[in-house]
């Protein structure tokens, strides 16, 4: 290998840190709107998910339009903030706020059978960074009719499995109110008693996702207590 | 290494180029590099056959872009310019996943972007792509992804079948209804000590059948 001067070493890194950083913020800018559209359809995806609407890539924003009948963003007190577009509200810059303050958005969607459900959104940690979801609740606001969850780094196979249908599922009719008691869903190490309202079966492998789970919908739902008692029929 | 001029482009020893790090200088089994992620993704079959192209891209065309500079890299900073080259590769296919593959992308999650650590990636960097030229280079990058895909496949294959009962994804063990007769998965297979006990078997299978590989005592 030949021997090469300083100033040989200066100009090579320079010309190569400036030729790579061209290269990256051009491919980063003309990937950036497929990527935010792929983000955009895969949140109607979930949100119709939570719904228990199978939706794919093609026809979600179709199936979103006509499921999801309106949207708002309300306080911890249930009353509405104006003006708010629930669907750019990104719960992870909400809850860095006081709790007062934070917008809380709601979904409201007629499922196929004609029943109005109620989608929140839910936001959380797991083991390796942030875990979200949507529940959707039944017209009595207290029944799930259905869960979607996601992660952004979860182990595959272990913690990433709170996005497999088969977790998933298990949320479908448990009650997060017992005795008109918020006492929300636990996931439960070692697997759920059979027939209880309120438990889930954790993950094996994954108790620390699993744990992360439970706190984001006990901490997420309970902030629409005062919201859910005011609409309860 | 000998430089011959107008080499055809196909002879037996690019071939073996291809060939070799398959079996006998295969980069987990033989030279234990790589081991990190062969442990990681290796629960189901479909991320570590992601996992296991993107690696074998990364290989090969930074060890082609490696082997076009190697006469003009300073030696003094070869190691930071092969950081760059492999970091700025990692990161166009971490963004085009995620532009045209977003499915296949969340599920790597930050194993795409752990590609950068990937220990057999600077070795073949070092070790070959400095010192031969683009093509046996591009060539050796194919074998080595090639070589590391083949051993993650087969791990995840044994993990995925004992531990989750499915076959990519697809419920094997239920559609057999061994279920009904007692058979229960192995969450063992799921945790990571079990991928490196199935390496360390592959390992021993691999070097009872070659007794070349292994060391004089």
């Amino acid at each position: 290998m030949k021997d090469f001067s300083n100033k040989y070493i200066m100009v090579f890194s320079v010309v190569m840190v400036v030729s790579v950083a061209i290269l990256l913020s051009l491919t980063a800018m003309l990937l950036q709107p497929m990527q935010e559209k792929n983000v955009e359809v895969e949140k109607k995806m979930n949100i119709l998910a939570s719904i228990n609407v199978v939706s794919d890539k093609s026809d979600a924003v179709q199936l979103y339009d006509r499921h999801i009948r309106e949207s708002f963003v309300i306080n911890t007190e249930g009353k509405k903030f104006e003006g708010v577009d629930a669907f750019t509200v990104t719960l992870r810059a909400e809850q860095k706020k006081p709790l007062a303050e934070q917008y809380l958005p709601v979904f409201i969607a007629v499922a196929d059978n004609g029943d109005t459900l109620h989608i929140l959104p839910l936001e959380g940690k797991g083991l390796w960074g942030p875990i979200w979801g949507y529940v959707s609740l039944k017209q009595d606001l207290s029944t799930i009719a259905g869960a979607t969850f996601d992660h952004k780094g979860e182990t595959p196979g272990l913690g990433a499995e709170i996005n497999t249908t088969q977790f998933e599922s298990q949320f479908h009719d448990k009650s997060i109110y017992e005795n008109g008691s918020f006492v929300s869903v636990k996931v439960v190490k070692g697997g759920a008693r059979p027939g209880n309202p309120h438990e889930v079966d954790g993950i094996s492998g994954g108790t620390i996702t699993s744990k992360g789970l439970e706190a984001m919908v006990r901490d997420g739902l309970v902030k629409y207590e005062k919201y859910l008692s005011q609409n309860r029929k | 290494m000998e430089n011959v001029e107008k080499e055809p482009l196909w002879t037996a020893k690019t071939k073996k180029l291809l060939t070799n790090p398959l079996g006998m200088e295969n980069p987990i089994t033989v030279q234990v590099l790589g081991i990190c992620s062969a442990l990681a993704v290796t629960v189901k079959m479909k991320p570590a056959i992601v996992m296991a192209i993107s690696v074998t891209v990364v290989v090969a065309l930074s060890n082609l872009i490696i082997a076009l500079m190697r006469k003009s890299i300073p030696g003094r900073i070869r190691i930071i310019v092969q950081l760059v080259v492999i970091a700025t590769l990692v990161i166009i296919v971490d963004q085009f996943l995620k532009a045209f593959a977003f499915d296949v992308s969340k599920q790597l999650s930050v194993f795409v972007g752990l590609i950068i650590t990937n220990c057999i990636i600077m070795g073949r960097l070092e070790a070959f792509a400095m010192a031969n030229k683009p093509w046996p280079s591009f060539l050796d990058g194919i074998g080595n992804g090639a070589g590391y895909g083949l051993i993650l496949i087969i791990v995840s294959f044994f993990r995925e079948f004992l531990g989750s009962g499915s076959i990519m994804g697809y419920p094997v063990m239920e559609k057999l209804g061994v279920y009904k007769f007692g058979y229960e998965d192995n969450g063992m297979m799921i945790l990571p000590p079990m991928a490196l006990i199935t390496l360390g078997l592959i390992i021993w299978v691999q070097r009872a059948r070659n007794k070349s590989l292994i060391e004089n005592k």
